[in-house]
């Protein structure tokens, strides 16, 4: 519950503050956006499930962020920059639906 | 009811983790609502070609050359297929000038349109009703020969198969009949439709012989408003 003011309350201080962005972190912000949306909705099945425990919470979180950082890091210096984040994508994409279904069954039973 | 000093001390770090995770997980959700907005007000501002990669502006840059040189073509197909229909809307358009002005010249020939412009007014008494078919068909002659382009007669003009028919006294242009005096009007050089009538032993001689009178003005503009109606042959064919 928490979790979600503070999400409303970032986007609107973002859309706010209109906060500009170093340039080496540029790269990464999409991806890590993404990562971090994954962490979240697994956070969020967790707790319908029952079975939430935040320090798994904030591990997944900071370590699904910094994984996807490495990874298009390690893909610029590869030359395959472009790919790899679009797998990552794909990936995160993948886990977020299957999250996202998981929480649709939870709440609406369907 | 107490409790030991131990189970306290875990209650309350139990407490003191909650806490911290409690802030922790605050912390990162702020972060990622910050770092989704950042990211969006980005995406939609545009400037996020500053920061791709450089393989990335290659190919953008390889597809706006492509686009480009695809454009230019269409400009110069644009711009052939414009002088073209130019250079063919000039020529169409000399010709239906040209088509113009000869309908314009043919109509004055056949007498379908009015015409205006300098030429001589002759009228012709005839008290003694002496002056027949053939000294008006004379004066047409005469009229035609000094180059009128174009006559009236009384109320009918004259058009290529105008013909005087009756008797002396009661005269019928193409069926009409024709009252005196006669009132003759011919556009053209006025002088020289003049010097025509008044030759000697020429067509104003011939009527005061016949007893009758002519009178000849030559006017600097008159009008010819009398029309003819266009009839298709209905025997003769264009041959080619």
């Amino acid at each position: 519950m928490i979790g979600l003011v503070a999400l409303v309350v970032g986007l609107l201080l973002g859309l706010w503050l209109d906060p500009t962005v170093p340039g080496w972190v540029a790269p990464y912000l999409p991806i890590a956006v993404v990562a971090a949306l994954d962490a979240v909705f697994g956070g969020v099945r967790a707790r319908l499930d029952g079975i939430f425990d935040a320090k798994v919470f904030v591990v997944s979180f900071i370590s699904n962020v910094l994984v996807a950082a490495l990874i298009v890091l390690l893909g610029d210096q590869l030359g395959v920059g472009s790919q790899l984040s679009t797998a990552v994508v794909v990936v995160l994409g993948i886990r977020i639906f299957g999250n996202a279904a998981a929480i649709r069954r939870q709440l609406f039973k369907a | 009811m107490s409790t030991s000093p131990g189970t306290r001390r875990r209650s309350t770090r139990r407490r003191r983790s909650r806490a911290l995770s409690a802030v922790l997980i605050t912390v990162l959700c702020l972060g990622l609502g910050l770092g989704i907005a950042t990211q969006v007000q980005r995406t939609r501002s545009g400037d996020a070609l500053a920061d791709s990669r450089p393989q990335d502006l290659v190919v953008l840059l390889d597809g706006l050359q492509e686009r480009e040189a695809a454009l230019r073509e269409d400009i110069a197909e644009s711009e052939a297929a414009l002088r073209r229909l130019r250079a063919s809307g000039d020529t169409s358009a000399a010709a239906l000038g040209e088509a113009r002005a000869r309908a314009g010249a043919l109509a004055v020939l056949a007498g379908t349109v009015p015409v205006a412009g300098p030429g001589v007014e002759l009228v012709v008494t005839d008290p003694g009703r002496q002056v027949g078919p053939e000294t008006l068909l004379d004066v047409l002659q005469e009229l035609r020969g000094a180059g009128a382009e174009a006559v009236q007669v009384g109320d009918v003009r004259i058009g290529v198969d105008a013909a005087f028919t009756g008797v002396p006294g009661s005269i019928a242009l193409d069926g009409r009949q024709l009252a005196a005096p006669y009132r003759i009007r011919a556009i053209g050089d006025p002088s020289t439709l003049a010097a025509a009538l008044n030759i000697p032993g020429g067509v104003v001689d011939t009527v005061r012989r016949g007893g009758g009178d002519s009178e000849l003005t030559e006017r600097d503009r008159l009008e010819i408003t009398a029309l003819r109606p266009l009839t298709d042959p209905q025997y003769a064919r264009p041959a080619n």
